[in-house]
This record gives structure tokens, C-alpha cells and sequence, in this order.
């Protein structure tokens, strides 16, 4: 088997764990005294480490050389989608109860909110539009509407910052990371200008 | 001021343990559905082996001569012993809701002394049993309503706090009382850390303190109270947010001066000096209008100050409740 066949099935399998773990966690009542906000933060957490993960991947690429790398790319943004997406029904479905007016209220009225919202929304057009079809037909535009990420990363750790009432450690860690992550492009794009 | 007269609290009005263990299981049950769990069916018989497990939380002392407190709240299900043990904000021991369970093993409660300053005529520094021994011992089983749009209902022990203020002859240039909590990085891990500027600090109008439904805790469920709940003794003022209530209190002062709320200073646009339950003042970050009783699976309204108006809205008559929040 290639190096990048068996990583992507390693990197597959690990991915699930999160979302396995908390499973396991419902059936054996180990999902806190208020289930329903560990969730929500347990795939929210997931979906942002998994989304930065995702931009590590290309500058990984450039530092190496080594190119069969880039095959994680889309599983990597495409778990963090799940992730994300497992989120999203965590506060529609168990928080609110598909109570619309109240989720449309709060997306209005809280930043934090409204931010969620807008990365998830990003993610959403990212990943019905991962397809090898998609890329084939979009052609320059699918690299331009691609460029989302970063906006949606950005998006998506202002969120995790305003969540908390104090700034917890891991926002710092990832902004540092997403720093350097984004800052390493415009590195690399103003060396090949 | 109107005291509503709640009926003698009889054990029956208190929630059976089974009744309670069957929401939890209910609750796991809804959380591995959610999963796409196909099999949430087989949740009940593993949740119900779960607790039997999850009932090691550490037992304080059996108290004794507790007095049930007409002033109790009735018709509420209690929230589990472990719950409100393994869940709640105390950022002494770090920002998760399950570090106080964690890491409150380190703080000793005994030997403990609480210190009485300000403008009063009986000052000075007494030994804890000392402290609360003049008082009767009441539960009061009242609602604890989180900032986070939580809620738990808890049977507290407590000493009424008016005797005790009363107990320290405040003169009239007593206007407010300061509570002042433990600070001891030692025994309370994250105040290493400068997560909060310590030592945590709360306060109250001396009407408020005065108020009959506020009390110094220092036992829940008839037992000592746990570390993480802020043992010795700590505030309840159940009709503010739960931040209200200053835990492992050390230094009680009685000052002319409205006291700085340890998150007021931290985010004065967020959070008051009152900190009244208030279903009609938003918060950015959390619905103040509907909270998770927590073991409960859908939402329910916010009362006004918690459901404790008729004995506490007339404090604030005239107030206007959307600046003082
Ligand atoms: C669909 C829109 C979204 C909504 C409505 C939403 C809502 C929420 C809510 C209600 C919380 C919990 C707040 C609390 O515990 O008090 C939360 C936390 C969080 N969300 Fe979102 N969110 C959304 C999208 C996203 C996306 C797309 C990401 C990441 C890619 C994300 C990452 C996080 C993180 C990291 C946390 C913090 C978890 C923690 O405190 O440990 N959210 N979100």
C-alpha cells in the first residue's frame, strides 16, 4: 500500500473517533449533567481543529515537496464539515427543537450567533462543490469560491473566541496556528510574485 | 414586602431518587439518538448501570437539627446530588464545568475563619463553627438559575443571612455588603492563572441582604457542602444569576460603597451589580428569556428574578431594571 493510501485511512479512521467517543459517551451516561451543551461543544471544538487541519495541508505540501499529500485535503474539509454539520442539528434539533423563530431570532441578535452561522453556511457551498465533477466545471471560479476557507476560518475562530466568557486557552492556540497558517500564503504569494 | 407562606416541606415533595435517574436516562437516550444511534432503545439498561457508577461523588458529613425552611421552594424536581456536584462554574478551579469536580479535592475547608469588617459594632475574626453556630440550620430547596441559561433546583443548608448581618450591629453608614472568597493558589489551582482577577468578589444593597431568602450555605442534601460547591460557606441569593453567589466566602465587609462585582470589572457591559434573573434584559452570548433545567430535555420560560417576585420585587420598585441589570 502507498504511505498516502494507508495515512488516509488512518487519518479516516481518527477522524470518526470524536464522534464515535461521543456515542459511546450517550449510552454510558457520561455526556455531562447537560448533554445537550457538551455536544455542541464537543463538535464545535472538532470542527474548528479539523478546519484548520485542513489549511495546514498546503503549506505541508510546499515545505516537503511531498505531493500525494494534498489527497487529504478534501477529506480533512470534509470532516470538518461533518463535524460542523453535527453542530449545527446539535443546536437546531436538540437546543431548539426546530423552534425557527427563536433560532432566527438569535442568529439576528447574537454575534456569536451570526457568525456560526455564516462559516457553516460557507462550509456548506465548499463541500457540495468538492465534488471532482464540480471542480471540472467550475474550473477557475471552483479555486476562487475555494478561497472561502480562509474567511470561513477566520469566521468560524472569532465564533469560538466569543463563545466563552473568558478566552480559553485552545482559541489562542489555534489562533496562533491559523496566524501562521495564513500568514505562510501571503509569504508564499508575495515570494512568487 | 410580601413573604409568600409555602406549606412545611414533607419529604414526599422532594423528588424520589428513581424519578430523577429515569430524566437522565431519558436525556442519554435523546443525545445517542441524535448521533443517528439507531439503537437508542438499548440506552435505558446502560444509562441506569452508568449511574449506579456515577453515584461516587465524594458525601460530605450527614448534618444535624436541619430544619425544613418554609420558605422553601415546593412542586420543583430536585436536581441530583452528582449533577449539581460534577456541574458548575468555578473558575478557582478552572473554566470547565467539570473542573471544580476535578480539582476541589485540594482546598481544606478546616480549619476555616471568616472575617468581619466595615461599619459595624461586632467585628473581628471567627473560627468557622464559631461563625455559624448561633444560627439555626434550615434547607431551603430554592431554583439556581446560571447566566449560561441553566438551571438546577437545589436543596441548600443554610444559615439566614439577615441574622447574621444583623449579628454584626451594622451602623447606619452600612449601605452594602462585600463578600470577599478564598484566595489560596495552593489548595485553588487556576488562581495561578489569570483567568479572573482574584480573589473573587460579590456584593449586595443591604435591603437585599437583609431579604429573607438569602443565606449563607454551607451544606446541600443534608451533607456538608462539597468543595466544588463552595465549602465552607458561600452566598445564595436565588432570584440573581448563580454568579451572584461568592463561594468559600472569607472576608465579609460591610461598606458605603457599591461593591465591584468580580464580573462586572471583567465585562461591565455584560453583567451588573443586581444580576437579577430577568427574562426581559438580553445578554449577547446566552437567551435570558428560556434556560435548560438541567435533566430536562426542552427548554422552559425564565420566571421573573427567578420566580421569587413576590418576595423580592419590591427591592427594586421604581428601578430601572434594563440599566441596572
Ligand atoms: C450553524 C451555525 C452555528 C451555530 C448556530 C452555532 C452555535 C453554537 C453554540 C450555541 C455554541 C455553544 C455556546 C455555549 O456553550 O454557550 C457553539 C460553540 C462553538 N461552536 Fe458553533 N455554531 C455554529 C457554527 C459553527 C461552526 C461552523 C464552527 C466551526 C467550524 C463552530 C465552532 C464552535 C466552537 C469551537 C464552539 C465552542 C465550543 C466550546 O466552548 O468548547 N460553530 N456554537
Amino acid at each position: 500500500m502507498k504511505p498516502i493510501v494507508l495515512l488516509k485511512r488512518v487519518i479516516f479512521a481518527a477522524a470518526l473517533i470524536p464522534a464515535g467517543t461521543l456515542v459511546v459517551d450517550a449510552f454510558r451516561g457520561k455526556l455531562t449533567a447537560n448533554p445537550i451543551d457538551f455536544i455542541t461543544d464537543t463538535t464545535g471544538v472538532w470542527a474548528i481543529r479539523l478546519l484548520i487541519t485542513t489549511l495546514s495541508i498546503t503549506p505541508l505540501r510546499r515545505l516537503t515537496g511531498w505531493n500525494p499529500i494534498i489527497q487529504l485535503r478534501r477529506m480533512l474539509g470534509l470532516f470538518a464539515f461533518f463535524y460542523a454539520t453535527l453542530h449545527f442539528l446539535t443546536w437546531s434539533v436538540l437546543d431548539w427543537f426546530f423552534d425557527v423563530r427563536s433560532m432566527g431570532e438569535d442568529v439576528v441578535k447574537r454575534p456569536f450567533i451570526t457568525l456560526g452561522m455564516a462559516t457553516f453556511l460557507m462550509l456548506l457551498s465548499l463541500a457540495v462543490t468538492s465534488t471532482k465533477a464540480s471542480v471540472r466545471k467550475l474550473g477557475k471560479k471552483w479555486t476562487q469560491l475555494h478561497r472561502l476557507i480562509y474567511a470561513a476560518s477566520i469566521t468560524a475562530l472569532t465564533h469560538f473566541w466569543l463563545v466563552g466568557k473568558v478566552t480559553v486557552t485552545e482559541v489562542m492556540y489555534w489562533a496562533v496556528v491559523l496566524t501562521a497558517l495564513l500568514g505562510f500564503r501571503v509569504w508564499w504569494v508575495v515570494r512568487h510574485a | 414586602m410580601l413573604i409568600r407562606k409555602a406549606p412545611d416541606l414533607r419529604f414526599s415533595d422532594i423528588t424520589p431518587k428513581p424519578l430523577y435517574l429515569r430524566r437522565r436516562e431519558f436525556l442519554q437516550t435523546a443525545g445517542g439518538a441524535a448521533l443517528g444511534a439507531a439503537a437508542a432503545a438499548m440506552a435505558p439498561p446502560f444509562a441506569a448501570s452508568a449511574n449506579a457508577q456515577a453515584k461516587t461523588a465524594a458525601h460530605g458529613a450527614k448534618l444535624a437539627d436541619v430544619k425544613k425552611s418554609p420558605l422553601s421552594t415546593t412542586g420543583e424536581m430536585l436536581t441530583s446530588f452528582d449533577d449539581i456536584t460534577s456541574y458548575n462554574n468555578f473558575y478557582e478551579y478552572g473554566y470547565e464545568k467539570d473542573d471544580p469536580k476535578q480539582n476541589a479535592w485540594h482546598l481544606k475547608p478546616r480549619p476555616w475563619t471568616i472575617t468581619v469588617e466595615g461599619y459595624a459594632a461586632r467585628k473581628g475574626t471567627f473560627g468557622f463553627d464559631e461563625f455559624i453556630k448561633p444560627f439555626p440550620l434550615e434547607e431551603r430547596v430554592y431554583r439556581m438559575r446560571c447566566v449560561e441559561a441553566w438551571s438546577m433546583v437545589i436543596p441548600w443548608v443554610g444559615i439566614p443571612l439577615k441574622d447574621v448581618i444583623a449579628s454584626f450591629q451594622p451602623t447606619p453608614q452600612a449601605k452594602y455588603v462585600e463578600f470577599v472568597t478564598a484566595f489560596n493558589p495552593a489548595q485553588m489551582p487556576a488562581q495561578t492563572t489569570r483567568i479572573l482577577p482574584w480573589p473573587y468578589v460579590e456584593g449586595l444593597r443591604m435591603d437585599e441582604a437583609m431579604n429573607p431568602l438569602a443565606i449563607l450555605a454551607v451544606g446541600l442534601y443534608e451533607e456538608t457542602l462539597p468543595n466544588q460547591d463552595g465549602a465552607p460557606i458561600r452566598l445564595v441569593t436565588p432570584w440573581k444569576y448563580g454568579f451572584k453567589g461568592g463561594k468559600s466566602i472569607v472576608k465579609i465587609r460591610l461598606v458605603d460603597y457599591q461593591p465591584k462585582n468580580t464580573w462586572q470589572v471583567m465585562a461591565p457591559a455584560e453583567y451588573g451589580f443586581y444580576a437579577n434573573v430577568n427574562p426581559n434584559v438580553n445578554h449577547p452570548r446566552w437567551r435570558q428569556d428560556s434556560e435548560r433545567r438541567i435533566g430536562e430535555f426542552f427548554r422552559r420560560k425564565t420566571l421573573m428574578f427567578n420566580g421569587y417576585a413576590d418576595q423580592v420585587a419590591s427591592m427594586y420598585t421604581g428601578m430601572d431594571l434594563k440599566k441596572n441589570y
